[in-house]
This record gives structure tokens, C-alpha cells and sequence, in this order.
């Protein structure tokens, strides 16, 4: 009886930990209008004035937003749109048009884009169109046939205008600026960013037509802030369907957030990126490790997120190579102190490899030189070494120059961490004249 | 005069007699008399080729008239269709009214004109005939006989091309007399038709039903097409009825029946005009025939899928195919419409001709025209790509004397001609008329759907042929924009780039100059080029267009000869070649490919032509249209060169010295050396367009006016940005006084705010707002830069240097994965300059910042 019930509520756990979880790695991984947005209040005056100002009075604007990656920007315009279309008026009374650098690639394409989100499309069909320059000059022509007052607004987003500005000529956005400074249908223009010298790039009959508007994100929060993002980022909804679990949940949240362990993790954190999109990822990961008989996160489970977050990943690489191949790592190593950075070749590797072996023959295995090139190549495989120029089919392979992408001291922390190194290999990998 | 009921029709049965002729070239089967037989009615109504008809129109007090030339069978479709093609007549009061005054005299009562425009539709549907009428014709100076003043006789004295009387030729007279002669043959079934039940004993039918192959059809099929539940009770509605062998022409009856208690408001004010005589019978339908009332009880949508099905079953043949809609639309309404409202081309051919050339035109007129008419007809009835070339070929052989130009043109207008009929309201208005079946125009979902109502008086106002038929517009929006409510939000309107000013101040001089060029250069009737230049943002777009409207306005009260205006954008074209087919389509309406267009403007600007007006040329952003071989821009110069060209070219661009920088000899020396050069707004001028601009308005204080002229006029000289950074301080103003409620000027503090919004520069706090691992990375590199006396270092280096600062501030060193991705993060925001990364420790890292930069923000903490 008792039993069956203690399954019955494991059950019932089981759930709510599966919901907590898709409820967070939603709230992470998608970029969702409902999430919350943090210290940007000002910013998101700005802009949804602007863009009220276009769908209302009909008035054209231009506008960048500009801020590193992962700093909110589309966060930031999904929730002024969210926002604008709620109002009443407006949710009728504007079209909007969604481009990316990364997919219009050519005006050719963006065009083509635009004349299918405006519903053009019909009207065009392939009956008169056939030629970009014909689209092209029947776009502008029904962008150009509005005025203020009387037509429908139009919000251009475009996602990574960095982009749009290689654009031959950069027509597009030449005549999108032009339409936004002329007596023709209102538009907003809206760019997404992450470069700071995005006016550089534009030609200056393009810039003088852009309002010169920048909306700058600069994760400009301080530490404590930073620690309240991640209280409630981690924090269940109130809509959540278990409350005596997410009361629970949230209390466990709160005094982590508290904990010391758990702030010196966040601060390292926040000390390497300020970066919400690094701190969901430190969440998601330490997410991963809360189960039915662990349901509650630990400050334990952070810290290892943390390292796994913060981990070297060529370090991981060395700790899989054989002793053999670690002992060629060091021979470059030597190499590089010797001749200060020159690049080398498989027979200099292979002859201080030599040297080491005959000195300590009784402690390391000869191996035979193909054997020993195909160590060297496995090294090149998983691009730790780097040949100098491009390979060519003649050249011989055991004089081709090679660069170590490794550290030095990359090198000695992973030898420290390499489970079962020889003594001897360790003390040759200090100082290469050990063996004197 | 009697009013053919024409609504009243009973179940007509319409029949070949006779057997058929193929036609081989066009595969389909040719007629020569046509049986109408009232359902219900023994007598038949014979109709033959060659004799005159009542056609249904709009106005059904004056039914259209029209001469039959040829009855067929159009297989084009599923289902076969029984089809004629007509010669109309035009009654004076179909003539536009802004016309009419052309004729001279008071039209009589009966008098029709010849109607000689070879583009107008003439083909139609047989079940659109009324019935037979005769025509004689008389002339010009002749009297309408008094014995034959009865309603079923129309009189021919001119004919009318759309642009004037004139007299009938004597063949048509000829063919006139031929079927004046063939009337005693032709007499019998007109004479049968006299008393036939077709419209005076219909009265006596007991199904006497308004039918009305209506304009409303139109909605009504698109609606169908969108609405499949609405084709199941359409089936339902239609189940009830009996159905006759020939269910073609009983589907369409019954339907029309249903048709008839249908009350919608334009079926209310058609009915009032009819006489009265109509009202019961419409009242005699409701209690006589229950059975149709009640699908009149179901509702709007059930009715107007029943109604739908009078529409001869190919329409939904049509609808069904899996030809794309837009053609279907086309195909189906060219069928159907025998639209009189022609194609007009926007370049009449000259109706001042030499005399003796009008005799032989007119000569040749009716051939052209039947040929000119078949033409269009079979490209319906096929709209292959075959038959049109055939028909080309033929065109050319029947007329070899027509030239190219016209013909293409002809060809062309026949192609699209359906697509301009439908973008623009008063044209599909015009195009209405004479249109006995319609059908669905879904093509524009913008459009006003006021398309539908049919026009009461017929409008003559045909439609000029637009080759650049198809225009979109952005739909229009469903609020009303609200009045600015402050004097903020009224300044940020007349501070809009946008926002034309009424003179634009500050460029009296440079507008002055380009007046007199082009003013003189219109007077002298000869052509010129000129070089305008200046920075972005100094008018020099808004000073030509000044001009050309002061010039637009003299040339209104003629003190300048009348000129044509035409503006080119290099941005605005995707290929410097295209900017002849943009000329030539803002010239003449042509479309044409690039080659083609060059060379037709070449022909049009070097060949010797008589009256002409001159061209103004406006060509912004000339640097686009350089091309290798600069031909676009020798064209353009070389033109205005020509005498008769009477071209004048304005040319803008931003460098002064482009002509020398990137032009050939021979090209600047075509453009000449009128030049002008627009400076950048000096402050005082910055801060006059401000005034002006904001004249009567008090928004802003003078100090911040003043303070935002110099400011812009010591950055650029650019009036976009000083109006943009106004427009911002009144926006900025607005939100700080937002709790206040009480109107503010814009002060200085606002302006400065705004300046320092727009021009700071955003690297320093980037830079301060970057995490304590990015900045320490810039430490590094500062420090590497530092050591290496190099403005350029591998990432390496720079690990090395930054694991050395962090031992030395006895800080935990980050791992190398760590500091790629600082780096790389660095270098997307372009606060470094980063190869791409597969470079990994080698790759080379510079900063985009200047090192005093960067030390200044590190500092700052």
C-alpha cells in the first residue's frame, strides 16, 4: 500500500520535474516575446515610441540597434512588437516585413522576400514579372504610389543589417532610407546588429538617408543584477500547474541565489561574458542534472556546469593521445623554446624524439619511424599541428613545416591531468635537458 | 421608345442551322444562321450572319446593336460554347459625354453610329442576343424617312472612331445597300420576330422571369471559387429543379429565377427604372412559384451559389482547372466579355493625315479591322504562343503597309489588355460596358471592391491601353491618421526630411541657374546637359524638382513652351542598362528589353521629326550608370547633342570631379561644362531652413536652433541630419516633460542629448560595458602592441601577455577555449579586427579602436 503510493507520488515527481524542465529550456533556447526583459527600459521607450509613431501618424523612421551578441536586440524588438500589436488601432493597420542577412542574401532575393510578405504577389505572379529590374521598379513603384496619411505603414525588420550593406550598390537599403525620408508609404526600417561600426559601412549617400538613430544594448548590468537575472531566470512561472513543487522549486532558487559557492560560480561566470545566452547555457546544463531523485538544484550541480562551461577543449583533445604522440607534443614543444616559434618539420620532431629515447631506453618503447609518422599525422588529423602552407602532392611529407597550435601551457596542465604519464616523459616535458 | 425587356427572358433555346464550316486555320466550326426558339413558344426566331442585333447590355432601355459577322462553336473550352463575333453600332448616348459635342447637331432618336475601333472586344456570347433589328443606312446629310420611324430601326449616317465623326465609307454604304436588298429575304424572320413572344409576348409567359446576365456575377464567382461549403448547397439548391435534356440552358433559367426576387440594392434602383409593367411580375413569381421562394429564404450565399449556376457550367469547368487563377481569370473573362470599351493606346495613331492617305485608310478600315478583330478573338479562344505568332504572320502579310510598330503594339495591347482592365477603377468601370456576362475579377484582393458597381449612364471614357498595366499599392490603412496634437508633434512633422517646404531656402541662386538653363534651353527649343554635384544632404534633388514644378506651372500659362519631365535614380535601377528601358517606359509607355529600348530611343532622339516637345531628363546618382564601356552615359550625353532631339539632360551626382575621375574623353566632352556645384549648407543657412521650416511655430528655443546649425554645418553641412537631430531633441523633449504635462520648448540641453545620441561614438562604451575578461584581453593586446611595437599581434602572443598580467594581479588565468571565445566576441562587435578563426592561435588580431581609446575607457573604472 505504502509502496504503491510512494510510486504513485514518484510518478507525480516525475512530471513535474519533466514540466520543469521544458518550461526552462523553452524560456532558454527560444527567444520568446513573453521572456522578461532585463535593464533595457529605456532602450524599449525608445523604440516602441518610434514604431507607434510610424503606425499611427504615419510617420517614416529609421532605426539601428546595435549591441554585441546575445545582448538582447531581437528580444528587444519581438517585445515592442508584441507590444505595438497588442494596441487596438494598430494591430489592423501595419504590415510588417521580416528580413535576414544571413537568408537574402542579394537584393534579388530580399526583393523577392518582400513582395511575398507584402501579399504582392498575386498580383504579380508570373504574368508581368519576369526580370529582377522589372520587380524592382514595381516594388518601388507600389511603395512609392503611398503617402502618409492615407496608406498602410510598413515595419522593415532586417535581421544582421550588417550584412545587407555588402550588397551591391546597396540598393535596397539606399531606397528603403529614401522611401523613410520622402512623402511616400510609411515605413519603419529596423536593423538588428551586433557591429559597432555598422555607419561606417554604409555609403554616404545611404548614411545621409539613414536617421543616424542607434539604439545601443551593452549588457550595461552590474553584478548584482546579473544574479537576479539568474534568480529569475531559474524561477518557475506562477502559472505553473504543481504550486506546493514550484513554491518549492523557487524557494530552492532563492536561497541558491544567496549561497556563496553558487555567486562565486556566477561571478567567474559574469567575469568571462556578461552574455545572457552563456548564462542560460550554465543554467541548462546544471538543468540537465536535476532527475526524480535529485529534484532540486544544488550548488554543487553549478559549479560542475561551470567547469564543464569553462573547460578547455584542446586540453580534452591531449588527454586522449597515446604516450607516444604525447611525447612528439613535447619534442614540438622543445622545438618551439629552441628556434623561438620556426616552424618544423617531422624529421626535427622525430630526431629530438631520438634523442629522448636513447637517453631513457630502459623507461620508453623505440618505435619504428613509419609508426612514428603515423602518430605525427593522427596529430595533424586532429589539427593540433598546423602545416605551414598548403599541402601539395610531391612534397615530402616528412619535410613539410608544421606549426604546434598548442600552449605551452596547455601543454603542462594537460600533462599534470594525463592519467598514467611516465616519470620520465613528465620530467622531460619540464626541461628538455633533463637527461643531462 | 419600347423597352426591350431584355431581363424578361424565358427559356431560350438557341440553335445552329444549317451545317457547319470548319474554319482549318482556327479548328473550330463556323455557322451561318442560328435558331432561337422560346421555350414554351413554337415560334422560332432565325438569325443569320450578316444581319443586325440587339445585343443585352446594361441599360436594357437601350440594348447594344450590332452587326453579326461570324457564329461559332468555341471548343477552346471543356465544354463547347456557342459564340459570335459582332460589329457594334454606338448609340449617341453611349458616346462620352465629354465627346459628344464633336458630332455638331442633335442626334435623332434612332440614329446609330458605325463604331470603327478595331480594338474593342466583339466577341460574345450567343446567349447575350436579343433578338434581330434592322439598320439602314443613310447619308451623312440624309433624312431619317418618317415611315420607318418605328423602334425597330436604327439609322447609320457616320461612323465613330473614338476621336471623331466621320461619314460611312462607300463600301460599308455598299454592304448596307447589298443588305437592304436581302430584306425581303431577311424581312421573314424579322418580320416573325415583330410579333414574337421574345420580348412582347413574353408578357403572356408564365415564367416570366428577370434575368440578368449581371455584373454582379463577378463577385459572385470569386466568392464561389473561395468558398467551397457554398458549392454543396449550391448543389442542394439546384437538386430541386427539374432538369431538361439540355441542362445548359435550363440550369441557366432556373437560375436566373432565382435570380429575380433577389433584392440586393442595385437590383432595387434597376427596377425602378424599368417600367412599371414589371413590378407584378415580380410579385406574380412570389406567389406563384413557392418552390422558388424558398431558396430565397436561405440566405444571401445560398442564392448567390444558385445564381452562380446560370453561368454556364464552364465556369466552373474554368475554375476548376489547374491553370493558375490569374490566368484563368483571363482566359474566362476574355471569353465572355465582348467589352466595346477597347484598348486604347496611349498614342492614338495621328488623325491629321494626309487626305489622300485617309481615303485609302479608310478603304482598307473594315478589312483591318475584321482582321484586327479576328485577331483578338482567336488569341482568346487559343492564347497559345503558336497562334499568336501565326496570326502575327498573317497580320503581316494582310497588312503589309501597317508598320511594325503599330502592329506589335497591337499584338501587345490584345495580350494584357484584360490585366490593364483591372487595375484601376474608373477603367474597369469603362470596361464594364457591354458586357453581357461577366466574370470573376479575384486577381486584386486590394482593390475597392466598388469595381462591381455597374456604371448607370454609360460612360464612353474607354480606357487608354497602360503597358504598365499591373500596379500594386501597399493596402491602404484602416485608421485615419490623428491630427498632431501638440506643437512638438507638429514641429516633428514640418521637421521630417519628408515634409516638402513651399521654397526651399538658401538655394535662390542655385535654383535660379537651372531655371535659366532649362528655361532657356526650352525656349531656344534645342538641348543641353548639365553637371550638378555637392555631399549628400545639400538639395540638390530638391532644388531640380523646384524647377521643374515652376516650370510645370509656366508652361501651364504658356510662358514656356509645354515640356515632358522624366526622372531617372541610378540607385534605383538594378543595372545601368536598364535605365533606357526605364526612359523609354516613362517616355512612351513602351516596355521593352534593354538593347531594344537603346535602340528605339536612339531612333526617337537622333532621327529628324517634326512637332515635338521638348524632354527634361533628370538622372540622380549619375556615378551608378558607369559601366565599362560607358556606353549608357556617351548615350545619354550624345543625345541632347542632336538638334531634333530637344533633349535637356540634369545630371546629379555627389563628386565634382567625377566627369575627370571617371569618364572618357569623349564622354565628358559631351557633358560639357555646365557645371554646378551645390557647398554644404553653411550654419547660418542650416539655421534659416530650420526657421523656415518651423515658421509661426514656437517649439523650440533660439539658442538650441542656433546650436544645432553649428554643430551639423561643422560635421557635414547635411540638412537630413540636422532635421533628423531636431526631430530627435523634440522627441526627447516630449518624454522628459511627459509627467509635467505642460507644453515645453526644445532647449539645449534636449539638443545636445540628441547630438550626442546620434554622433558619439559607441566603441568607449562598448568597451567600458564589456565584461572583466574582455577588458583584460584588450589590456593584453595594449601590452603586446606595446612590447612588439607592432600595431598587430597572433593570438598566441596575446594569451601569453594576458596570462602574464593575470599572474601578476595574482588573478585565476583563463583557459585558452575561453579566451578564443572573448576574442572572437571582440571581433564581432569590430572592436578588434580578427581573421577568421580557423587561424586558431596563429590567427592575427589588430584593434579598430585607437589605443588611447581604449586606455581612456579602461580607465575610466
Amino acid at each position: 500500500m505504502s509502496n504503491r503510493k510512494s510510486k504513485n507520488s514518484n510518478l507525480l515527481h516525475g512530471e513535474c520535474i519533466s514540466q520543469v524542465q521544458r518550461t526552462l529550456r523553452e524560456r532558454f533556447c527560444h527567444q520568446t516575446p513573453h521572456s522578461n526583459l532585463f535593464g533595457v527600459q529605456v532602450q524599449y521607450k525608445h523604440l516602441i515610441e518610434l514604431l507607434k509613431r510610424t503606425a499611427l501618424h504615419g510617420e517614416s523612421n529609421s532605426v539601428l540597434i546595435v549591441g554585441p551578441r546575445g545582448s538582447g536586440k531581437t528580444t528587444l524588438i519581438n517585445h515592442s512588437l508584441k507590444e505595438l500589436m497588442e494596441i487596438e488601432e494598430v494591430s489592423e493597420n501595419v504590415l510588417q516585413v521580416y528580413l535576414n542577412g544571413l537568408l537574402q542574401i542579394n537584393d534579388k532575393i530580399a526583393l523577392k522576400e518582400i513582395t511575398r510578405q507584402l501579399h504582392l504577389e498575386n498580383v504579380v505572379g508570373d504574368k508581368v514579372f519576369g526580370s529582377f529590374a522589372e520587380n524592382f521598379s514595381f516594388l518601388l513603384e507600389a511603395l512609392k504610389k503611398g503617402d502618409r496619411t492615407s496608406s498602410c505603414p510598413v515595419i522593415f525588420i532586417l535581421d544582421e543589417f550588417d550584412l545587407f550593406a555588402h550588397h551591391k550598390n546597396q540598393t535596397l537599403l539606399y531606397n528603403l532610407f529614401d522611401i523613410s525620408q520622402s512623402a511616400q508609404t510609411p515605413i519603419a526600417v529596423v536593423g538588428l546588429t551586433c557591429r559597432l561600426d555598422i555607419l561606417e559601412l554604409l555609403e554616404k549617400r545611404v548614411k545621409s538617408r539613414f536617421s543616424h538613430r542607434q539604439i545601443h544594448l551593452m549588457n550595461s548590468f552590474g553584478f548584482p543584477q546579473y544574479v537576479k537575472i539568474f534568480k529569475e531566470q531559474l524561477s518557475l512561472p506562477v502559472e505553473f500547474s504543481d504550486k506546493l513543487f514550484s513554491e518549492k522549486w523557487n524557494e530552492n532558487i532563492q536561497s541558491l541565489s544567496e549561497d556563496k559557492s553558487v555567486q562565486d560560480v556566477l561571478l567567474k561566470h559574469f567575469n568571462v561574458s556578461k552574455d545572457l545566452r552563456s548564462l542560460h547555457m550554465l543554467s541548462m546544463v546544471a538543468l540537465n542534472r536535476v532527475t526524480v531523485s535529485h529534484p532540486f538544484l544544488t550548488a554543487a550541480d553549478l559549479m560542475e556546469a561551470a567547469q564543464l562551461c569553462s573547460m578547455d577543449s584542446k586540453a580534452n583533445v591531449v588527454h586522449g593521445l597515446s604516450v607516444l604522440e604525447i611525447c612528439l607534443i613535447i619534442a614540438m614543444k622543445h622545438l618551439n623554446d629552441i628556434y623561438e616559434e620556426e616552424p618544423f618539420n617531422f624529421q626535427m620532431v622525430y630526431n629530438e624524439f631520438q634523442k629522448f629515447v636513447q637517453r631513457k631506453a630502459h623507461s620508453v618503447y623505440n618505435f619504428e619511424k613509419p609508426v612514428v609518422m603515423k602518430a605525427f599525422e593522427h596529430l595533424q588529423q586532429l589539427e593540433l599541428i598546423k602545416p605551414v602552407e598548403r599541402t601539395s602532392v610531391n612534397s615530402q611529407r616528412e619535410y613539410q613545416l608544421m606549426k604546434l597550435l598548442l600552449d605551452n601551457t596547455q601543454i603542462m596542465n594537460a600533462l599534470q591531468k594525463y592519467p598514467n604519464c611516465p616519470t620520465d616523459v613528465r620530467q622531460w616535458a619540464t626541461s628538455s635537458l633533463s637527461w643531462l | 421608345m419600347a423597352s426591350y425587356n431584355t431581363r424578361q427572358k424565358t427559356r431560350k433555346i438557341y440553335s445552329w442551322v444549317g451545317r457547319p464550316l470548319l474554319d482549318r486555320k482556327l479548328c473550330h466550326q463556323t455557322y451561318k444562321e442560328i435558331s432561337v426558339k422560346i421555350k414554351g413558344c413554337s415560334t422560332q426566331t432565325h438569325i443569320q450572319v450578316g444581319q443586325f442585333v440587339l445585343i443585352e447590355g446594361e441599360d436594357d432601355q437601350n440594348p447594344y446593336v450590332a452587326k453579326l459577322i461570324e457564329l461559332f462553336e468555341d471548343d477552346s473550352e471543356p465544354r463547347s460554347r456557342k459564340c459570335a463575333r459582332v460589329q457594334w453600332f454606338i448609340r449617341f448616348c453611349e458616346v462620352a459625354p465629354c465627346k459628344q459635342h464633336l458630332l455638331g447637331r442633335k442626334p435623332d432618336a434612332q440614329e446609330i453610329f458605325w463604331y470603327d475601333y478595331p480594338a474593342c472586344d466583339d466577341n460574345i456570347s450567343i446567349e447575350t442576343i436579343i433578338g434581330p433589328v434592322r439598320v439602314v443606312a443613310l447619308a451623312p446629310d440624309g433624312v431619317i424617312p418618317m415611315d420607318l420611324k418605328n423602334e425597330k430601326t436604327f439609322f447609320v449616317k457616320l461612323s465613330w472612331n473614338e476621336k471623331k465623326f466621320r461619314p460611312l465609307s462607300p463600301e460599308l454604304f455598299a454592304e448596307f445597300d447589298k443588305l437592304q436588298g436581302d430584306i425581303p429575304k431577311g424581312q421573314k424572320p424579322r418580320a416573325k420576330n415583330a410579333e414574337s413572344p421574345s420580348w412582347h409576348t413574353a408578357e403572356n409567359v408564365v415564367k416570366r422571369i428577370e434575368s440578368r446576365h449581371s455584373a454582379s456575377k463577378s463577385c459572385q464567382i470569386s466568392i464561389h471559387s473561395a468558398m467551397p461549403t457554398a458549392r454543396k448547397k449550391l448543389d442542394l439548391g439546384s437538386s430541386g429543379f427539374p432538369r431538361t435534356p439540355d441542362a445548359k440552358i435550363s440550369q441557366q433559367t432556373s437560375g436566373a429565377s432565382l435570380d429575380s426576387p433577389r433584392k440586393t440594392k442595385r437590383k432595387t434602383t434597376f427596377s425602378e427604372t424599368t417600367s412599371h409593367s414589371k413590378r407584378p411580375q415580380s410579385d406574380g413569381i412570389k406567389t406563384s412559384s413557392p418552390a422558388l421562394k424558398s431558396p430565397e429564404k436561405t440566405g444571401e450565399v445560398g442564392l448567390f451559389c444558385v445564381d452562380d449556376k446560370k453561368e454556364s457550367p464552364e465556369y466552373h469547368r474554368i475554375l476548376r482547372t489547374r491553370l493558375p487563377a490569374v490566368k484563368t481569370t483571363e482566359i474566362s473573362e476574355t471569353n465572355l466579355t465582348p467589352t466595346r470599351g477597347g484598348r486604347r493606346s496611349s498614342e492614338v495613331p495621328c488623325v491629321d493625315l494626309k487626305p489622300e492617305y485617309i481615303k485609302k485608310r479608310e478603304a482598307k478600315e473594315p478589312e483591318a479591322q475584321n482582321v484586327a478583330a479576328s485577331t483578338s478573338h482567336r488569341i482568346r479562344r487559343k492564347s497559345s504562343l503558336i497562334t499568336l505568332s501565326r496570326i502575327r504572320q498573317q497580320l503581316r502579310f494582310l497588312e503589309n503597309n501597317k508598320n511594325d510598330q503599330e502592329e506589335k503594339e497591337f499584338l501587345s495591347a490584345a495580350e494584357d489588355s484584360d490585366s490593364s482592365s483591372e487595375d484601376e477603377e474608373p477603367f474597369a468601370l469603362a470596361h464594364q460596358r457591354r458586357n453581357p456576362c461577366r466574370t470573376s475579377r479575384n486577381l486584386q484582393p486590394f482593390l475597392a471592391p466598388s469595381v462591381q458597381t455597374p456604371s448607370k449612364t454609360p460612360k464612353k471614357a474607354l480606357k487608354p491601353r497602360t503597358p504598365q498595366s499591373v500596379t500594386a499599392k501597399i493596402r491602404s490603412r484602416s485608421l485615419a491618421t490623428p491630427e498632431p496634437a501638440s506643437v512638438l508633434e507638429e514641429a516633428r512633422l514640418r521637421l521630417h526630411v519628408s515634409a516638402v517646404p513651399e521654397s526651399l531656402p538658401c538655394r535662390e541662386q542655385e535654383f535660379q541657374d537651372i531655371y535659366n538653363f532649362v528655361e532657356s534651353k526650352l525656349l531656344d527649343q534645342t538641348g543641353g546637359c548639365m553637371y550638378i554635384s555637392g555631399v549628400p544632404g545639400t538639395g540638390k534633388t530638391a532644388t531640380v524638382h523646384e524647377v521643374i514644378r515652376c516650370l510645370q506651372q509656366a508652361a501651364q500659362t504658356n510662358d514656356v513652351p509645354p515640356f515632358q519631365y522624366i526622372e531617372v535614380n541610378g540607385m534605383k535601377l538594378t543595372e545601368p542598362h536598364q535605365v533606357y528601358v526605364q526612359i523609354l517606359e516613362k517616355l512612351t509607355g513602351q516596355k521593352a528589353t534593354a538593347t531594344h529600348a537603346a535602340a528605339l530611343l536612339a531612333k526617337r532622339f537622333c532621327n529628324r521629326r517634326s512637332s515635338q516637345e521638348t524632354t527634361v531628363l533628370l538622372v540622380d546618382e549619375l556615378d551608378l550608370l558607369w559601366t565599362h564601356k560607358q556606353d549608357v552615359m556617351y548615350n545619354l550625353f550624345d543625345w541632347p547633342t542632336h538638334k531634333e532631339a530637344r533633349l535637356v539632360v540634369l545630371t546629379i551626382a555627389n563628386t565634382m570631379d567625377l566627369p575627370e575621375r571617371i569618364m572618357m574623353n569623349r564622354v565628358s566632352s559631351r557633358l560639357g561644362l555646365t557645371r554646378m556645384s551645390f557647398q554644404p549648407y553653411t550654419h547660418s543657412q542650416l539655421q534659416q531652413i530650420l526657421v523656415s521650416r518651423l515658421k509661426h511655430l514656437k517649439a523650440f528655443e533660439d539658442d538650441a536652433i542656433q546650436l544645432v546649425a553649428r554643430k551639423v554645418a561643422a560635421l557635414s553641412g547635411d540638412a537630413r541630419r540636422c532635421l533628423d537631430i531636431c526631430r530627435r531633441a523634440t522627441e526627447i523633449c516630449e518624454f522628459s516633460h511627459q509627467k509635467q504635462h505642460s507644453p515645453s520648448l526644445v532647449t539645449v540641453a534636449h539638443l545636445m542629448e540628441a547630438v550626442d545620441e546620434m554622433f558619439s561614438s559607441s566603441y568607449i562604451t562598448a568597451i567600458k560595458n564589456s565584461s572583466v575578461l574582455e577588458q583584460g584581453f584588450l589590456r593584453a593586446i595594449l601590452a603586446e602592441f606595446h612590447r612588439s611595437g607592432l600595431e598587430e599581434a597572433t593570438f598566441q602572443q596575446i594569451y601569453s601577455q594576458h596570462v602574464a598580467l593575470c599572474r601578476m594581479e595574482g588573478l585565476p588565468y583563463p583557459t585558452m577555449s575561453e579566451t578564443m571565445a572573448v576574442c572572437s566576441r571582440l571581433g564581432s562587435c569590430r572592436l578588434l579586427l580578427v581573421e577568421p578563426s580557423r587561424n586558431d592561435l596563429l590567427l592575427r588580431v589588430r584593434l579598430n579602436v585607437s589605443p588611447d581609446d581604449v586606455l581612456y575607457a579602461l580607465k575610466e573604472e
